[in-house]
């Protein structure tokens, strides 16, 4: 990994310390940050530590994320974000599963994409899941979901 | 001490004990299934148990738990793939074991060492539980305070690789803690959106603190095949393996010991047991050279060690609300939810809640056993399911259970944030164990600080209330050794390190 990729996670987190510092540190009433003070000040010189030993090159180096791993992940990580962020509320809980379910299951199955047989695998592995869901949540849970589109 | 008897009954009420079977079977087969830890199961079924009873719904997560980490054996063995991380030391002579054809061999030894130490763990649980709840009535806010600090500074410490990382992890839960609304003076902290108004969820954060990375691992290894063979598994006498058994009781009590002592100390999981039991039974074997080529002493001492931390890893959580394990922790936020705060409460006035959950315990050790010997082939043909369709299950559970919660988007945003972060955060070697920990434990925190706070105001001011006393002080020096050797340990590392590359 490279030293700015090693030096980037404990700079953001060095960055998420100081805001947090700043709010407990500057809000009112003060009371209610006493805590948030103390832990607050903690973070920033853990994070400092953090922040110091990687540009130092002191910090073990980690796996982090390869530009290999990101571009497998791009695509799933799209149907992710939009099944939790726009789909699961506005196209309704079951029907945004049964999509981002089948979308992911497609997208990354190795199976031929041409076989009919590994299409009907996968749609019939989306149904069977869409419906376990909808019988545990929906019949024996009785949790109320948005439901937008078909149910 | 012998209350748990009076409660014994209640295990067996029909949905009690339905859900203790079914705890128990779907336990064994999810911890089977590579990539669903004992934790993450855990977290993924808290959403199930809000419809249920307190008890019922800890007699289930307590199954699950239990099970899990017995389950986690069966991929060890017959694929060579540990279930969870507690499993990790069964592949070194399980596997060969059933490369040889002594899969079901290794598999009876395997379920019934860890029903003993199961059975054992739970033991130390019910004798020692009661005892320490008692002690616990004579602490204050101040010790409190630092039982809390404690808790998320050794597993900060012990659990991952930079002591730094750990602590900066448990920071980063005790802020995300703070979030919301001030219990006292009702002001707003750190809400930067509405899903933030009501704070961090627990269940929502520890659903997508275990779950949401461990999809986003998958699908970062794009498609891919199981390219694994599971190994027949030829039938073999149980009157065998359990007179084998007896025959290696020294790996036996080696792998309990030290699977009930690892478990009583918060923070070291059953990964560390099981790798520690199989090294000590190694050291003490009359026969250390078999190790690694398929002896029936290493599966023992290892999965003995890695069920016998079970019980006693619940004994700081049920005594003073310190998990001793990540799913110890998940746990914790089972009980919260339910309204039950663990300590000398839990026994004094939920004792029907405490007993039957324990005693639970026990009876799903027996059952374990019963099924994990039978469902094992299934158990192995679940853990062949492609990653694609574990990744799209987990994610779609994970939804649906953070939403469920309070039946509010919110949480599933928070959940799917947390887990985005989460993920990213372990890459560059930060750990979800203590982040978890100062997320459960900073309202105990800060409820006892401020109280502290007050109590020291009106007497010799804070430095007197927070720093001195035998009790503030010994715990402070368990907080300062935890780090001193922690640090200690990394610095040795590292120079080993360097030795090896020069």
């Amino acid at each position: 990994m490279t030293r700015l990729g090693q030096i980037l996670p404990p700079a953001v987190i060095a960055a998420v310390g100081a805001w947090v510092a700043w709010i407990s540190y500057t809000q009112q009433p003060a009371d209610a940050f006493l805590f948030p003070r103390l832990i607050s000040t903690v973070f920033v010189l853990l994070a400092l530590w953090a922040l110091g030993q990687a540009i130092l090159g002191r910090a073990r180096v980690e796996a982090g994320i390869s530009w290999k791993a990101l571009s497998n992940l791009a695509p799933g990580f799209l149907v992710l974000l939009v099944y939790v962020f726009w789909a699961a509320k506005s196209l309704g809980f079951y029907t945004a599963t049964a999509i981002g379910f089948f979308l992911l299951l497609s997208l990354y199955d190795p199976g031929d994409h041409r076989a009919p047989r590994v299409w009907a695998r996968r749609l019939a592995i989306t149904a069977v899941f869409t419906l376990v869901m909808y019988g545990l949540f929906a019949q024996l849970l009785n949790v109320f979901t948005p439901r937008e589109v078909l149910f | 001490m012998m209350e748990f008897l009076n409660h014994f009954g209640e295990v067996f009420s029909p949905v009690s004990f339905l859900l203790l079977l079914g705890g128990t079977i779907g336990g064994l087969i999810l911890g089977a299934t590579p990539g669903l830890s004992p934790t993450m199961a855990v977290a993924l079924l808290i959403p199930f148990t809000f419809h249920l009873q307190p008890v019922q719904g800890l007699i289930l997560l307590g199954a699950a738990y239990t099970s899990t980490v017995a389950g986690g054996a069966v991929s060890a063995i017959l694929l060579k793939i540990p279930g969870a991380p507690a499993n990790i030391a069964t592949t070194l002579d399980g596997h060969t074991m059933a490369k040889q054809g002594q899969g079901a061999r290794a598999l009876q030894l395997s379920f019934l060492a860890s029903a003993f130490g199961g059975i054992i763990g739970v033991m130390l649980l019910i004798f020692l539980t009661p005892v320490l709840a008692q002690w616990a009535l004579a602490f204050g806010p101040s010790h409190l305070f630092w039982l809390a600090i404690l808790g998320v500074t050794v597993i900060g410490t012990l659990d991952g690789s930079s002591v730094v990382k750990g602590l900066l992890s448990g920071c980063i839960g005790l802020w995300l803690a703070t979030i919301g609304f001030d219990d006292i003076l009702g002001a707003q902290r750190f809400v930067v959106h509405p899903a933030l108004g009501g704070g961090v969820n627990i269940i929502a954060a520890l659903i997508g603190l275990f779950a949401i990375p461990q999809v986003i691992s998958m699908l970062a290894k794009g498609r891919q095949r199981q390219d694994v063979e599971v190994i027949a598994v030829q039938s073999h006498p149980i009157g065998a393996a359990i007179r084998e058994l007896l025959q290696r009781t020294r790996a036996l009590g080696i792998g309990t010991v030290t699977g009930s002592i690892v478990g009583l100390i918060p923070g070291i999981g059953g990964q560390i047991a099981g790798l520690v039991a199989y090294d000590q039974s190694k050291k003490f074997s009359t026969e250390p050279q078999k190790y690694g080529t398929g002896h029936s002493e290493g599966v023992i001492a290892a999965e003995s060690a890695n069920n016998a931390m079970v019980g006693p890893s619940l004994v700081p959580l049920l005594t003073l609300s310190i998990p001793g394990s990540p799913t110890a922790a998940v746990l914790l936020g089972g009980l919260l939810i339910h309204g039950i705060f663990p300590g000398s409460d839990l026994f004094d006035n939920h004792p029907e809640v405490a007993w039957t959950f324990i005693n639970s315990m026990l009876i799903g050790q027996v059952l374990m056993l019963l099924f994990g010997l039978y469902i094992a082939g299934l158990a192995a043909r679940v853990a062949m399911v492609p990653p694609s369709v574990m990744a799209a299950v987990v994610l779609g559970l994970a939804v649906f259970g953070a939403y469920s919660v309070q039946n509010s988007m919110g949480d599933v945003y928070v959940m799917a944030v947390l887990g985005i972060m989460m993920y990213v955060l372990e890459r560059y070697g930060y750990s979800a164990a203590p982040l978890v920990l100062g997320l459960i434990l900073g309202p105990i925190a800060e409820a006892n600080f401020i109280q502290g706070s007050l109590i020291a105001n009106a007497t010799d001011g804070p430095v007197a209330y927070f720093l001195t006393g035998g009790l503030n002080i010994a715990l402070i020096c368990i907080v300062l050794a935890s780090i001193t050797y922690s640090i200690a340990m990394e610095l040795r590392s590292r120079r080993r390190a360097r030795e090896a590359v020069a």
